[in-house]
């Protein structure tokens, strides 16, 4: 199946005051695939993965440069809606963070702030979500229970529920299993691998086998730096770089 | 919990199989052919090798691949590194079904020799036993791929039985020597199958109990050893 590019980033550069955190990255994300960014700790994984629904604009003192074109439209541009941006790019964070709210309603709040009213579309929706989650058949019962009393890994699903209730095109998940236990993990991994179909996929991992499992290309980050970004396969078995070959065989990082 | 992965675990499967069973389509006509005296049959087979070596790549690869990105644990670790030795095993095996068509163009070419009659037994033997191991594979089962490491010795004793009679052939008559070293040399290669057999039967051991047994670890044959 020919490749379409979802996310289009362009010679990316991005600073916290003077330090620059991102240098010159330019990647292409393409639609309805996993794209994991890999890297150790202070590369610039989350940072980047920030940019592209500008969740970095909510720090003081930070500047971005170079181009993001998600479907071709430049989204640093001046006067892009960011609330439409975000609502078009979901994001499932590294701790599950539902809202002190039942669960259906941790589902249907983006759907009310967004202004839906209708009391038949909102539950069909919500368990629309749920079930892309996979999470349906385990809180049918009791959706109006508190979100916390879920598990860590449900409650991490519930997220991701949450952030597909607004029928989002691209997803981010920035270490989305960090928090949560191997099984639960090996769930979400499931789910991600499912999601592709319907959106694209872009996850921040320090977890180098996570983003062999789940991820169809690779990018992998260093000081800020693209060392190189390739199909999962090629990074994992046979890699062009040194650099990536040592930090994939354990050799540092 | 269902894992995409176990999809690509039966892809990998599904190549192996395909390229088992191109390989026992060779053997079976590269003695057909010796049997019938017929040309077609082992020019078939010389024509399939391409085919059997480009699965054997994509079994490699595929296998790697899987190795590499899913961390496999267990059953499916040795399942992975099984599929890889039987691909391996199933290579030689087609080039050994060559060797065999191409001795049988030669030899068809003369009168024969004798009326052949261990040849067949031990070839059917030999397929059987390949036969054998790709069901124990498929069906995982340990007891049928201990019968195949048995059996093995079967077919080395007609190998041996082939090789004397033909001496005598040679020993008495040097103008049969050509067509005698022919005969040897498919039976050579028919126990070179039963060999490949074994190892596959040796590796479905392991695959289904995790207990190595080739060159006679851990009692061998014996299932619980003492």
């Amino acid at each position: 199946m020919d490749l379409v590019s979802k996310i289009d980033v362009q010679e990316l550069n991005f600073f916290y005051g003077s330090k620059q955190a991102l240098k010159d990255i330019s990647i292409i994300c393409p639609e309805k695939r996993v794209t994991a960014i890999i890297g150790p700790s202070g590369c610039g994984k989350s940072t980047f993965i920030r940019t592209l629904n500008r969740m970095n604009d909510v720090v003081a003192g930070t500047r971005v440069e170079g181009k993001i074109l998600i479907d071709d439209q430049d989204i640093l541009a001046p006067g892009v809606n960011v609330v439409q941006l975000r609502r078009s790019v979901g994001m499932v964070f590294q701790k599950p963070n539902p809202f002190p709210k039942s669960i259906f309603d941790n589902v249907a709040y983006g759907l009310r702030i967004n202004g839906l009213r209708d009391r038949q579309r909102i539950p069909e929706i919500v368990e629309r979500s749920l079930r892309q989650a996979a999470l349906w058949e385990e809180v049918k019962d009791r959706l109006r229970d508190n979100a916390f009393s879920l598990s860590g890994g449900q409650q991490q699903r519930l997220c991701i529920a949450r952030a597909l209730a607004v029928k989002p095109e691209i997803i981010l998940f920035d270490e989305p299993c960090s928090a949560i236990d191997p099984i639960a993990t090996a769930k979400i991994e499931e789910l991600i691998f499912a999601l592709k179909e319907q959106y694209s996929v872009v996850i921040v991992t320090h977890n180098m086998q996570q983003a062999a499992r789940v991820s169809d290309f690779t990018a992998f980050l260093m000081m800020g730096e693209l060392v190189e970004f390739d199909r999962t396969d090629k990074i994992f078995t046979n890699p062009s770089n040194k650099l990536t070959e040592e930090y994939v065989t354990g050799r540092f990082g | 919990m269902e894992r995409h992965f176990d999809e690509e675990l039966k892809e990998v499967k599904e190549k192996l199989l395909r390229m088992a069973a191109l390989v026992e389509e060779s053997i079976a006509q590269s003695i057909q052919g010796l049997k019938e005296e017929r040309e077609d049959l082992p020019r078939e087979v010389l024509r399939r090798e391409d085919e059997v070596n480009s699965l054997d790549v994509e079994v490699d690869g595929l296998g790697l691949k899987l190795l590499a990105l899913n961390q496999p644990m267990a059953i499916d670790l040795r399942f992975i590194s099984v599929v890889l030795r039987i691909g391996r095993d199933l290579e030689r095996m087609g080039d050994l079904a060559v060797n065999i068509a191409e001795r049988t163009l030669d030899i068809i070419r003369f009168p024969r020799l004798k009326p052949l009659i261990d040849i067949p037994r031990m070839a059917d033997a030999a397929q059987k036993m390949v036969r054998d191991s790709l069901t124990a594979f498929i069906e995982k089962d340990a007891d049928l791929a201990r019968d195949i490491c048995r059996r093995d010795d079967d077919v080395d004793q007609l190998n041996d039985q082939v090789f004397r009679e033909l001496l005598t052939y040679m020993m008495q008559d040097p103008s049969s020597i050509s067509r005698a070293v022919d005969l040897i040399l498919v039976s050579r290669n028919l126990e070179r199958i039963a060999d490949h057999a074994t190892n596959i039967a040796e590796d479905v051991i392991y695959f289904v109990e995790g207990r190595t047994i080739k060159h006679h670890c851990e009692g061998g044959l014996r299932k619980n050893p003492s």
